[in-house]
């Protein structure tokens, strides 16, 4: 499949996502009066936003052929990491939220030299991780919450709205914002940069790539670093909309938030996806959940149906493309 | 060709969804309870409860509750959807009492009253809190305890913690009541062992070894009486067990005469009282700050009792 072809087959996935996108919202606000309503389209988008900046994260590993099972325990190591720097050695904030990131990134070159260097299996290589850095969060913090109640700010970080303070009718919080910056810088890698272009080229063909003189070693790990460091900005998210670091929680984010990327037209199998496909396919999951909740749908049936929803998603991109052909 | 088929995808998702929303009799008071979990036995019974309230009193129920008792965040987002739905109150069993405090404001703000279940939160909001008063059943637990060794002796409790507060509700509502009825029990020690198995079995045979006439021990949760039977059985000691909460090994330990019986909380009722509490909170009704569940004996005579067999668990 050519570039071009490429660019264009997930355009028309996104458009199918999106569409879907809309359907869900038009259905759910006619099944439900409370459905449409500022407060719950605001909880939605606040709902949105860790597993959003999840799987903004991950795309760029799965665009290059690899996968990330860390992620969602990564997310929580870096929030013990964050609440060790602000509660236990009390530091001040930002350099809270600058050691997250940094753990995260560390976590990701770890998994990214284990790939690339040991050749071990990204699936292999990041389900260790996972492990690890889940028990890892329960040691550093004796498997007890840490509370950010002594850092000013810090549940501002989530919870606080910069845009509510402009525009009192819309107290969009800054967890929506954050995800959106980060989507928006993560598209402009992917589209405009080396990195982008590489991230791709990896996932078509990495052989190819090697071949031509590229250290692809190296922008492999690079590109698992960049993506784990997207995981400590999740990581934040999450403990400053709890106000504390969850050591226990973590593990199935991850598989919530490759769900967000299958959905949004990422292939599994690399070489193609998009950020803004991502960011929809994340937004189909929580109006899903957000909406089958209001209508009070019970919870076992709510997994069902969300099943449901992410096979039927994938299985429509393959029909699309084998009608393409 | 893709529009088409995003069209017929389209209606087939919405008729799928407008189908799938239960019809709503507007004027049935609504009062979802959101709770720590719904897949395990204690907390289906909690549901039972729940929905048996709901039919007795003409209330629409509904129970939600994350996958497992880490995912705080996903209580929260459930919390949010049901604060949504504008209902009449909201039942809450917190995982995190304080991750949820700006949601119960909200609700707060919103005169949706907030009834705390199965756990307390640390804040004034909620209007009262359904949950086993551990005080009184463990009172309950030395009521049998004194009956089964005739009023007088040594006795022993081998408690699971002495920090939390049920650890230290049902440490102090047996010595309590020791103390008050029956002067001529002797309590010699009170030990702790963390609910560990092997560590309050240690303990016990400690205690059995420092004290030969021994007659009771009282177990305070399902660690620490499994751990009093496993000391007594390697002593080969003849001393009469009380325990709490259920669990295969203490359900075992009944059955074979081992344990002489032990107390257990009732899920059903916690839910049941949260639906009950909540309605009257609609209505303005004062409420007591606690709302005792209710609790239960059980021994070897009863334990396959339906009302009982109800709210044991594995």
């Amino acid at each position: 499949m050519s570039e071009k072809e490429a660019r264009k087959g997930s355009a028309h996935q996104k458009l199918l996502a999106f569409a879907s996108l809309i359907v869900l919202v038009i259905g759910f606000s006619l099944a439900s009066p409370n459905f449409f309503q500022v407060d719950n389209i605001l909880s939605i988008l606040q709902a949105t936003s860790v597993n959003g900046v999840l799987a903004v994260g991950v795309t760029m590993v799965i665009i290059t052929g690899g996968i990330d099972l860390s992620i969602g325990t990564m997310m929580t190591f870096c929030a013990v990491v964050s609440g060790m720097v602000l509660t236990w050695l009390g530091l001040p904030l930002i350099l809270g939220v600058i050691a997250g990131m940094a753990a995260g990134a560390a976590c990701g070159l770890v998994s990214g030299t284990l790939i690339a260097k040991a050749k071990i299996p990204p699936f292999i290589a990041t389900l260790g991780m996972m492990l690890v850095l889940k028990g890892l969060s329960l040691i550093l913090t004796g498997t007890k919450p840490i509370y950010f109640n002594n850092t000013d700010g810090y549940t501002d970080i989530s919870q606080g709205s910069l845009i509510g303070d402009l525009l009192p009718v819309f107290p969009l919080p800054n967890g929506v914002l954050i995800l959106f910056i980060v989507a928006a810088i993560v598209a402009w890698v992917l589209s405009r940069t080396v990195l982008g272009r590489y991230t791709f080229a990896l996932g078509s063909n990495e052989e190819a790539v090697r071949l031509s003189g590229v250290n692809t070693d190296a922008w492999k790990m690079g590109i698992y670093a960049l993506a784990g460091s997207i995981c400590g900005i999740a990581g934040i998210l999450i403990s400053s909309r709890l106000n504390s670091a969850q050591p226990a929680l973590g593990l199935g984010y991850e598989l919530e938030a490759i769900a967000a990327v299958v959905i949004g037209g990422t292939s599994l199998s690399g070489g193609r996806g998009t950020v803004l496909g991502t960011l929809i396919g994340a937004l189909i999951m929580s109006v899903l959940t957000n909406g089958l909740r209001i209508l009070s749908v019970a919870p076992e049936w709510q997994t069902v149906v969300t099943g449901v929803i992410i096979i039927a998603a994938v299985y429509a991109d393959q029909m699309r493309r084998r009608s393409a052909r | 060709m893709v529009t088409r088929r995003t069209l017929i995808a389209a209606a087939a998702m919405a008729a799928m969804i407008t189908s799938a929303g239960p019809t709503f009799a507007q004027d049935k008071v609504y009062i979802p309870l959101i709770s720590k979990g719904f897949q395990h036995q204690f907390w289906q019974a909690v549901k039972a409860g729940a929905e048996q309230a709901g039919k007795e009193l003409n209330v629409e129920v509904s129970f939600d509750g994350p996958d497992n008792e880490t995912q705080v965040d996903k209580q929260i987002d459930m919390l949010s959807a049901a604060l949504a739905k504008k209902p009449a109150a909201i039942g809450f069993a917190a995982l995190d009492s304080q991750a949820a405090i700006p949601l119960l404001k909200k609700a707060q703000k919103e005169n949706i009253p907030v009834v705390a279940f199965d756990s307390g939160v640390d804040s004034d909001i909620p209007v009262t809190t359904a949950s086993t008063d551990n005080i009184a059943a463990a009172a309950l637990a030395a009521d049998k305890l004194a009956e089964m060794i005739g009023g007088e002796g040594e006795v022993a409790v081998v408690c699971h913690d002495q920090t939390s507060r049920t650890g230290v509700d049902r440490r102090d509502g047996f010595l309590n009541e020791i103390k008050a009825k029956y002067p001529k029990i002797n309590v010699v020690t009170v030990e702790y062992g963390g609910g560990d198995h092997l560590k309050s079995t240690e303990i016990t045979k400690a205690i059995i070894a420092a004290h030969p006439k021994l007659k009771g021990i009282f177990g305070t949760n399902e660690g620490s009486a499994i751990g009093v039977v496993n000391g007594v059985k390697e002593m080969n000691a003849k001393v009469v067990i009380v325990g709490y909460d259920s669990g295969k090994a203490q359900k075992d330990a009944i059955r074979s005469g081992l344990m002489a019986g032990a107390i257990t909380q009732n899920p059903v009722g916690i839910g049941y009282e949260t639906v009950k509490a909540a309605l009257a909170a609609t209505k303005g009704e004062k409420l007591p700050k606690h709302i005792d569940t209710g609790f239960y004996w059980y021994d070897k005579t009863n334990i396959d009792d339906p009302k009982i067999a109800a709210v044991l668990y594995d």
